[in-house]
């Protein structure tokens, strides 16, 4: 799936996601999902729906893993 | 394109903590764990507030033991319960930052006396205290903050008060305390909280920034593995709608306005100050004796409280000090009553003393009969015992030679009715046991009455009528 890096994104790193549900639940927009592939770790790592993300980074601060999400936001 | 990237700072980029792993950057916690949410805000304050490199975390025991491998500053895990005591250590030992941070089991149950002395005593720290109802580590188990009705591994029928109490509120307990200057309640259940539990951590950082006092930050907490909660829109509404209930959120104490950044008187441990606070200072200096050839001596000294036991010990340590010897002066006073029986121990050698304890004396004074009975079989073959001619027939151990000194009666003959211990002093000195000089007796003495010099030349005269005896009576 084609991420659009023209708009604010969340970066996901599947190896660390644990699929805990947190940012499904914060994200104000519902463009994160619990994904269907399993990770590495036997994880279903979330996956972003590529579009519709304002970088409001509820995702990050609510993600309990220090590195499985990250936000970028570009710069006008 | 230029990017701004919001990501976790102050934090780790590793956590090398057994072996290779295939996620060497994932923590050790479980999916949906509240821990590393509030890692990341109190790192994230840490390293916008540029104080990483002046800040000390203490990791509890719990979940959280592991704090040290994520916290990019300077980490301590210590013993259950105690971080407070040990921020406590750092923060008056040191000018840095202190954070505490600790769990419900830890702070509330094991913990809770030294988390309100800190409190009470304005600490110049800041406690994390993660409330989530419930022992982790251990695997479930009631802890001081389980709701009632909440069920757990050990109260499997939910918390009853009738049989384990009501659970404990900490925030009220601390902000009943005077000293405490920032008193917060917050949650992390879902970003809204969140959000304001980041407010409360990155003001409670900066007003340990400024040094001004204790700050207590509760965060409830999910645990989604202990809990058992299906889903996480589960926790957030079992967050939100029973611990709040419970555990109000919100602002119990702000003094950040009027607070002032505390400075404490700085510790001096130096040698000079420790030699004035003993009056060691006073004392004149001697050179040390490292003649190979004495023999160390050891003495046990035993009688009634009010006989001078512990203080004739202090004179014959005292006497070996101003001899250049090495010396050790141990008091044992047990449990019992004033003018119970008491005793102490003395070594003298010229090499350093390991421990003061002595068990097998050379030389055992007893100034009553139970001491004689307590310790005459310990004497060393070979050894003395010194002991009051008052107790009449007394048996003394084979092998020991037994010397009755009439120690009252010579020092009443004196003309020192309170100096009986000071005639077991002189006898010791004529019988030449303990290798000092007689120098060394009458300076000891001297220092002894320092404070009452009238009573130096006294007991110089007690000590004298002592060898005197010596010599007319003892072969």
């Amino acid at each position: 799936m084609e991420i659009d890096r023209t708009k604010p994104y969340p970066l996901i790193n599947a190896l660390e996601c644990k699929s805990c549900g947190r940012c499904v639940v914060a994200c104000p927009k519902g463009v994160l999902s619990i994904g269907k592939q399993l990770n590495p770790r036997g994880y279903r790592a979330v996956v972003y729906a590529g579009t519709g993300c304002i970088g409001c980074a509820s995702c990050f601060y609510t993600c309990p893993e220090p590195y499985a999400l990250e936000i970028h936001i570009p710069k006008k | 394109m230029q990017e701004k990237v919001i990501r976790t700072q102050g934090i780790y980029p590793e956590f090398p903590r057994k072996g290779p792993s295939p996620a060497p950057s994932a923590t050790h916690y479980c999916p949906g764990c509240g821990h590393g949410v509030i890692h990341k805000l109190i790192a994230e304050a840490l390293a916008d507030a540029n104080l990483q490199d002046r800040t000390i975390v203490i990791s509890p025991v719990g979940c959280a033991v592991f704090a040290y491998y994520y916290f990019d500053a300077g980490n301590i895990q210590v013993a259950h319960g105690r971080a407070p005591a040990v921020a406590t250590g750092v923060s008056r030992a040191t000018d840095q930052i202190v954070l505490a941070y600790q769990g419900d089991g830890d702070l509330a149950s094991i913990g809770l006396n030294e988390t309100l002395q800190a409190a009470n005593r304005g600490e110049k720290i800041c406690v994390f205290f993660v409330n989530n109802t419930v022992y982790g580590m251990t695997g479930g188990q009631m802890a001081p903050t389980t709701l009632v009705g909440e069920k757990t591994v050990t109260c499997p029928d939910g918390r009853d008060p009738l049989t384990q109490g009501y659970p404990l509120h900490m925030c009220e307990l601390i902000s009943s305390l005077k000293a405490p200057v920032f008193v917060e309640r917050v949650s992390v259940s879902d970003i809204a909280h969140i959000r304001k539990a980041r407010a409360a951590i990155r003001k409670a950082i900066d007003i340990q920034r400024e040094g001004k006092g204790y700050c207590f930050i509760e965060v409830l907490s999910p645990c989604p593995t202990n809990l058992g909660k299906a889903s996480a829109t589960d926790n957030v509404k079992w967050i939100n709608e029973q611990m709040e209930k419970e555990f109000p959120l919100g602002n119990f104490r702000d003094l950040t306005a009027t607070a002032e950044t505390i400075v404490r008187p700085a510790s001096d441990f130096s040698k000079d100050t420790l030699d004035r606070l003993f009056h060691l200072d006073e004392l004149a200096e001697t050179a040390q004796d490292n003649d190979a050839s004495f023999r160390p001596v050891q003495v046990k000294i035993a009688g009634f409280g009010g006989q001078g036991v512990l203080s004739l010990g202090t004179m014959l340590s005292q006497a070996a000090q101003l001899a250049g010897k090495q010396t050790s002066w141990y008091p044992s006073y047990g449990p019992e009553q004033r003018g119970g029986t008491s005793n102490c121990s003395v070594h003298i050698s010229t090499q350093p003393i390991g421990s003061p304890v002595v068990y097998n004396p050379d030389l055992l004074v007893a100034m009553n009969r139970p001491s004689l009975e307590k310790f005459k079989h310990d004497v060393r073959p070979g050894g003395v015992i010194m002991y009051d001619a008052i107790m009449g027939e007394v048996d003394i151990p084979e092998g020991v030679k037994g010397v009755a000194v009439p120690a009252q009666q010579l020092a009443d003959e004196a003309g020192n009715e309170r100096g009986a211990n000071t005639i077991m002093f002189g006898v010791m000195l004529a019988l030449g046991i303990t290798g000092l000089p007689e120098s060394a007796f009458k300076d000891a003495l001297a220092a002894a009455f320092a404070k009452k010099p009238k009573l130096i030349p006294i007991n110089v005269a007690v000590l004298d009528h002592a060898a005197r005896w010596v010599r007319e009576n003892v072969r």
